[in-house]
């Protein structure tokens, strides 16, 4: 099987403005540590994501990173210029509360008709409009989320896990679609995901947290096996990848970082 | 003005003015799970009135220094996590109506009509009544009118919310003082022991005919209204208590809604 590698272009990612960074970020909960000197940059025109298992202080980071959290250590760099669209993990409107995706749309940023049409358009998800928030769908939910991010025209995108609820072809869709909006609009992207196959390919940069840095750098190889395009049809296939990378240590049953030269008696 | 001479007109025009005011406030008080909150704060009504009884202010005065300041302390333990919020919510509120009971009834220089501010006593507002409520009325709703959409974006997401950039803190804490100022105000006519239930029976009752949350502000608006001119005409005809007599008026529309059809296009289901 002929396997691919490709190296996705990056033009001046490098040298490009560095919009939000955390630098020593150390958090502590009941004792535990959460966070343990995270460092994170994202530049503009960057898709970033944070991948790790559950409970690895994923959501902390982003929350800390966002302001809604203090750190006991470490700061958090925000370009001057920057202007984040949110979308959080775990949304759902309480049913006692009437919602149209309209009025969803206007908390945000008070826009009119038409420009809420033409973000919903540029989501994918057009027509909308007038539904109540209860009716959608997972996958319709997301689009609408990113469509709220995206109404106040934000240079920095943070997407906690914004595939939740959505089928697993769905989820190929709506990562190239954040890859789309990336390209199209020159925002910087910090995405948090648990999927390590999915996001792959429409990412630069690639965080691997579990309450420390375990380890980051280029996502490097595609695949294309022929399992993944039977199961998502071509365009999906070529979005999908998977990243390659080298561990230094493993972690034990409490997420303590033990050297892979240790010995283990599993 | 010549009509308010008249003690039932006083008390059409009292009663409409808490229904219309408590509508939006009641909408916000369901949608962000507040009523054990609200309830808390109507009890400590009465120990406001001892307050102000002692220190000579007038009840009224004294009622809404008394929510304001369990407002502010409500707001500022929020995120403590020593005991459960509902826990300390029932301590607060058995507490105060408690001491204010105690309070009152040392008091053996006046009469206090317990009873009055327990279940209200609507047929005794006065014209003074009437201008405080009116002028709190009208300073209430322009004030949730200004707080109306950060309101709305924290009571549907905390954090997407504050990542935006709105005030959580202050915003909140700006709600309950408004939660304050209506309690105080209603106390009148329906008494502590149901000034909830103004705000929360026809929020829920205008819940399946709304699509929208100004909507469902609107209709809670009417039904309170309906419910004070019901409760009222009722209470006049079968000699029974006014305050009780409105909220049960209340409830028979909240029974209501959940027979009648919403018209279609209205309600969770819809798409």
């Amino acid at each position: 099987m002929p396997i691919r590698l490709r190296r996705r272009p990056q033009p001046d990612a490098a040298s490009a403005e560095v919009l939000i960074a955390g630098r020593g970020l150390t958090l502590e909960a009941q004792g535990q540590p959460v966070l343990d000197h995270v460092g994170i940059e994202v530049r503009r025109g960057e898709i970033v994501t944070l991948i790790g298992p559950n409970g690895a202080g994923k959501t902390t980071l982003v929350k800390v990173l966002l302001g809604l959290q203090r750190p006991d250590r470490g700061v958090v760099e925000k370009a001057a210029c920057v202007r984040v669209g949110y979308v959080p993990q775990r949304f759902a409107v309480d049913p006692v509360l009437p919602l149209t995706v309209s009025r969803f749309l206007d908390l945000a940023r008070r826009c009119s008709p038409a420009e809420k049409e033409a973000v919903l358009e540029e989501v994918g998800a057009p027509a909308l409009l007038a539904r109540s928030m209860h009716a959608l769908s997972g996958g319709e939910i997301q689009r609408v989320l990113l469509a709220r991010a995206l109404v106040r025209d934000p240079n920095l995108l943070v997407l906690d896990e914004p595939v939740q609820g959505v089928d697993y072809a769905g989820q190929a869709e709506l990562y190239a679609l954040i890859a789309r909006i990336r390209d199209r609009r020159r925002c910087g992207v910090l995405l948090i995901s648990h999927d390590l196959h999915l996001v792959m390919a429409a990412t630069d940069q690639v965080v691997c947290l579990n309450r420390h840095v375990c380890c980051s750098g280029l996502p490097e190889a595609v695949s294309r096996h022929p399992e993944y395009v039977a199961l998502f049809g071509r365009r999906a296939a070529s979005e999908l990848a998977f990243y390659s990378h080298r561990h230094d240590h493993r972690h034990g049953p409490d997420g303590e970082v033990v050297p892979l030269t240790a010995p283990h008696s599993i | 003005m010549p009509i308010l001479d008249d003690f039932i007109w006083r008390a059409v025009f009292a009663g409409l003015l808490i229904a219309a005011v408590s509508g939006p406030l009641g909408c916000f008080v369901v949608w962000r799970r507040m009523a054990y909150f609200g309830d808390t704060l109507a009890h400590s009504a009465l120990m406001g009135v001892a307050l102000g009884l002692v220190l000579g202010l007038s009840p009224n005065l004294g009622t809404l220094v008394a929510c304001i300041l369990l407002a502010v302390l409500l707001g500022l333990l929020e995120g403590q996590r020593r005991l459960p919020g509902d826990t300390l919510l029932g301590i607060l509120a058995h507490s105060t109506l408690a001491i204010g009971i105690v309070a009152i009834s040392t008091m053996t220089s006046m009469r206090v009509d317990l009873m009055g501010y327990l279940f209200g006593d609507i047929l005794a507002v006065t014209k003074s009544d009437i201008a405080w409520m009116a002028g709190g009325g009208v300073g209430v709703l322009l004030v949730l009118a200004l707080i109306w959409r950060p309101l709305l974006a924290i009571t549907i997401h905390r954090d997407l919310a504050a990542a935006e950039g709105v005030p959580v803190f202050w915003t909140r804490q700006i709600f309950m003082l408004l939660i304050a100022v209506i309690i105080a105000g209603a106390m009148k006519v329906v008494g502590v022991l149901l000034i909830t239930s103004l705000m929360i029976i026809p929020a829920a009752a205008a819940r399946r005919f709304a699509r929208t949350p100004e909507a469902m502000a609107a209709i809670a608006s009417l039904v309170g209204v309906a419910a004070v001119g019901g409760g009222l005409w009722s209470s006049f005809r079968w000699d029974t208590p006014a305050g009780p007599t409105i909220v049960a008026a209340a409830a028979v529309l909240f029974t209501l809604s959940l027979i009648a059809s919403p018209p279609s296009g209205a309600g969770s289901s819809s798409g």
